[in-house]
């Protein structure tokens, strides 16, 4: 049970990541990722979506008929995705004006439908949840590292608290224009798939 | 058990369904309520950043918002006529669909293809029932979509006494600074509009030259202030509040048409 816990978690963080490895996920990475506060509701958000749309499929995997398999895994996922959305709309409306339609977007965010159609449909309700978790934290992973940058050079600041004070606030810092477009996020996370190709363990293509 | 046949197909999609529409519906009805608070929160707190009661970039208590907008006076008023119109319903008339016109294109300066007939204003007034600061709500299209927000007038009904943009989808970082108070801050205190009510503040590219009239422009953000100009000039303008505001200036006979309304 250890093993296994730490196996469909810690996977996919960095050894099988879904957005470095499996390219998966990438456009609602492009458009989270201007501030660390956004990527970081919007990797909670994810990770709910993830596991508990594992867990329900898994949970029903039985009974599901091979024909409307995928029709009704999207209406689980969509359930709960209308269900943050009105959760976030209601407890933290602010955050939910900033991420907008990208809430409503998790849909289509591939990794969501993915695992529950590699993974879920096949295993036990357990280590659904544990794949769906990781899964959502090894998308999350991506989404703060890449918001990292995006927001420290594009605003000159991290969780919205200045750090390098940019000209228009009065302070020296002219912030990087780019960076605060969409694709930016396309260079650091091909840059990061890079590195990892380049240096991770294990991580390399076969020949 | 076959779970290919076709009646256990209907039954599991049935199923499924059903517990989905239950979750969903009794989210929304349960959240309702707090939903519905937070939207006229924001509203609130918009206007009152505008009106300068509350600070623009801090954050204010809700107990602090729904004391300060108490002294609010609520008023409907005719566009056209510049009139007020006493027994409108202010809840209603912002969502009244009969109530938006189209717009000619040389009309349509900020771009919003429809206007209203009747608009929500905002008045805050001092102890004697006088008006101190006029909150109007204003709207226009930006570089990328609608960008909705407030512009206050001092009692003088001439100078600007603050501008907010809170519902924008320009680019965050350049248009996007739209919304950020070290910019809104240039505008108070501009001269809004000449002697003869038409407007004059505008933002302009790089530096502003005439401190009275002139904001100075957002780099990297030209189209943005140029959507920003265009609404303004729209709303201070004779097919927005400008009748309004001749009325409350006094030198249009206004009051008698309202007097004759009621």
């Amino acid at each position: 049970m250890n093993s296994a816990v730490k196996e469909n978690i810690v996977q996919p963080l960095f050894k099988n990541n879904p957005v470095f490895v499996q390219l998966l996920g990438i456009c609602s990475a492009l458009a989270v990722t201007t501030s660390l506060n956004n990527a970081f509701t919007m990797t909670l958000a994810v990770v709910f979506v993830t596991a508990f749309s594992n867990l329900g499929v898994s949970l029903i995997r039985k009974i599901i008929p091979g024909s409307i398999r995928m029709i009704v895994e999207m209406a689980i996922i969509a359930t709960l995705v209308i269900l943050v959305d009105q959760i976030l709309k209601a407890f933290s409306y602010n955050l939910s004006k900033q991420l907008s339609v990208y809430v409503g977007l998790i849909i289509t965010n591939c990794i969501v439908m993915g695992r529950a159609e590699a993974f879920a449909i096949k295993n036990g309700p357990t280590v659904s949840l544990l794949d769906g978790i990781g899964n959502g934290l090894g998308y999350g992973v991506v989404l703060m590292i890449v918001a990292f940058f995006r927001e420290l050079f594009g605003f000159g600041t991290l969780f919205g608290f200045t750090v390098l004070k940019t000209v228009n606030n009065g302070g020296w810092y002219v912030p990087n224009g780019l960076m605060v477009l969409a694709p930016a996020a396309f260079f650091l996370i091909g840059g990061i798939i890079w590195v990892l190709k380049t240096y991770g363990k294990g991580m390399q293509d076969d020949e | 058990m076959n779970n290919e046949s076709i009646l256990k197909t209907f039954g599991v999609a049935t199923g499924v369904c059903v517990v989905c529409a239950i979750i969903v519906s009794f989210s929304s009805v349960a959240l309702k309520g707090l939903q519905d608070q937070n939207k006229l929160l924001d509203k609130q707190v918009n206007v009152l950043k505008a009106a300068g009661l509350v600070p623009t970039d801090g954050k204010a208590t809700k107990a602090e918002v729904a004391e300060k907008f108490k002294t609010a006076e609520i008023v409907v008023v005719d566009l056209a006529t510049g009139a007020v119109v006493a027994d409108a319903d202010p809840n209603k008339v912002e969502s009244d669909k009969t109530n938006f016109v189209a717009l000619t294109p040389e009309q349509d300066v900020a771009k919003i293809k429809t206007a209203p007939k009747q608009a929500v204003v905002y008045r805050f007034n001092d102890e004697n029932g006088a008006l101190k600061t006029l909150v109007l709500p204003i709207c226009g299209t930006g570089l990328w979509s609608r960008m909705n927000g407030f512009l206050s007038l001092n009692a003088d009904l001439t100078t600007v006494a603050g501008i907010v943009f809170y519902d924008h989808g320009e680019t965050p970082g350049l248009g996007g600074e739209i919304s950020n108070p070290k910019w809104t801050e240039k505008w108070n205190g501009k001269t809004a509009v000449d002697e003869t009510g038409a407007p004059v503040v505008k933002v302009v590219k790089g530096t502003a030259n005439d401190a009275a009239t002139e904001v100075d422009g957002i780099s990297g953000a030209t189209l943005t202030c140029n959507g920003v100009n265009g609404t303004i000039d729209f709303w201070l303008g004779p097919n927005g509040y400008g009748p309004y505001l001749k009325t409350l200036r006094g030198d249009a006979p206004a009051e008698a048409s309202e007097a004759s309304e009621n």
